[in-house]
């Protein structure tokens, strides 16, 4: 049987590891804007319901795409307060 | 060779072929801007998960939900290319052509290549990039090869596409490693969003007008809007503002 203080050390170390993997994939997927990640998604959701209405659905995701890249450079813009409009 | 065999033979291969460019144009993407160690090695688990799904599976392939597997790839991969697009437009912006250097970005350096060399988001990249890419490439063997009885011809056609296109792929790499880090990760960008928004969208069940040939579409649009919001973006920035640009 492994000492407490080796246990408690693996348990520590399995932990920081589940939460490093966490942290991977959620930078992975979400990056750096996650309005990014929830408008794919949303957009995604409105093009199937559009679909199932038997409308022409395929140019709304890219219509999606051109809104949000310009809105997430414009938050960008904001937050880094990168702009010199001097 | 009979007629019936030279017909799967062309086809199998120009299909395979359309697919191996979309996989190539990942993988060394993801390599020229996140390094080719992950790449490759990403490309080579993709390969290997997908030898794998072919032996066990064999002529069942056909029955994997492509389509959830495409909504899913292709959600990811918009969301990621998104990002890279955004980052690209803005790096380029505030460095023009001459920002290559890490520290130069205008941006956090998060999502630069780790120091120790293991890059899981290049390895991630190419390695859903060349899986889904393979299980199509397989489909298109299988349903082609299988109703015509002529699976052997569509192996060999399908892996000489993949041989051919690679080793393009491999001969043009040293001409892409000397475009600036800036431009290439707005590049990469641009095709990431390109397959993504094509891929997610036919995952939901969605027909695109022209078939394939709406990636070209897709990716004539975002060239048009990156261009555009690239002017926008450098009329905003100032050289000075950016520590280490050099030029606007």
């Amino acid at each position: 049987m492994a000492p407490p203080d080796r246990s408690r050390r693996d348990v520590g170390l399995m932990l920081s590891a589940i939460a490093a993997f966490g942290r991977f994939w959620y930078r992975f997927i979400v990056g750096d804007d996650w309005s990014i990640a929830l408008a794919v998604l949303v957009g995604l959701a409105l093009t199937y319901a559009l679909h199932r209405r038997a409308s022409t659905a395929w140019w709304l995701m890219p219509a999606i795409v051109v809104v949000v890249l310009g809105v997430s450079l414009y938050r960008a813009r904001l937050s880094k307060g990168g702009s010199s409009r001097q | 060779m009979s007629s019936a065999a030279l017909a799967v033979a062309v086809t199998t291969f120009l299909a395979s072929a359309v697919e191996a460019i979309e996989m190539v144009a990942i993988v060394a993407g993801v390599g020229v801007t996140r390094g080719w160690r992950a790449s490759i090695a990403g490309a080579a688990g993709g390969l290997v998960v997908l030898a794998v799904l072919v032996a066990v599976f064999g002529l069942a392939l056909t029955a994997i939900p492509i389509g959830i597997l495409r909504l899913v790839v292709g959600a990811l991969l918009l969301i990621v290319g998104l990002n890279w697009l955004r980052k690209g437009i803005r790096r380029l912006a505030a460095q023009g052509l001459s920002g290559s250097r890490l520290g130069d970005s205008a941006e956090t350096e998060e999502d630069e290549v780790p120091r120790d060399g293991r890059d899981w988001t290049g390895f991630v990249l190419a390695f859903k990039g060349v899986l889904l890419e393979g299980l199509e490439v397989a489909f298109i063997v299988v349903t082609f090869g299988s109703t015509s009885n002529q699976l052997g011809v569509a192996v060999i056609a399908a892996i000489a596409a993949l041989v051919l296109v690679a080793a393009f792929g491999l001969a043009i790499q040293p001409l892409v490693r000397r475009i600036p880090r800036s431009a290439l990760q707005l590049a990469v960008g641009l095709l990431l969003t390109t397959f993504g928004t094509f891929w997610a969208v036919e995952g939901v069940g969605v027909d695109w007008p022209g078939s394939d040939a709406a990636i070209l579409g897709l990716l004539g649009l975002y060239v048009v809007v990156a261009a555009g919001y690239l002017t926008v973006e450098r009329a905003g920035w100032h050289p000075r503002t950016v520590p280490g640009a050099t030029s606007g």
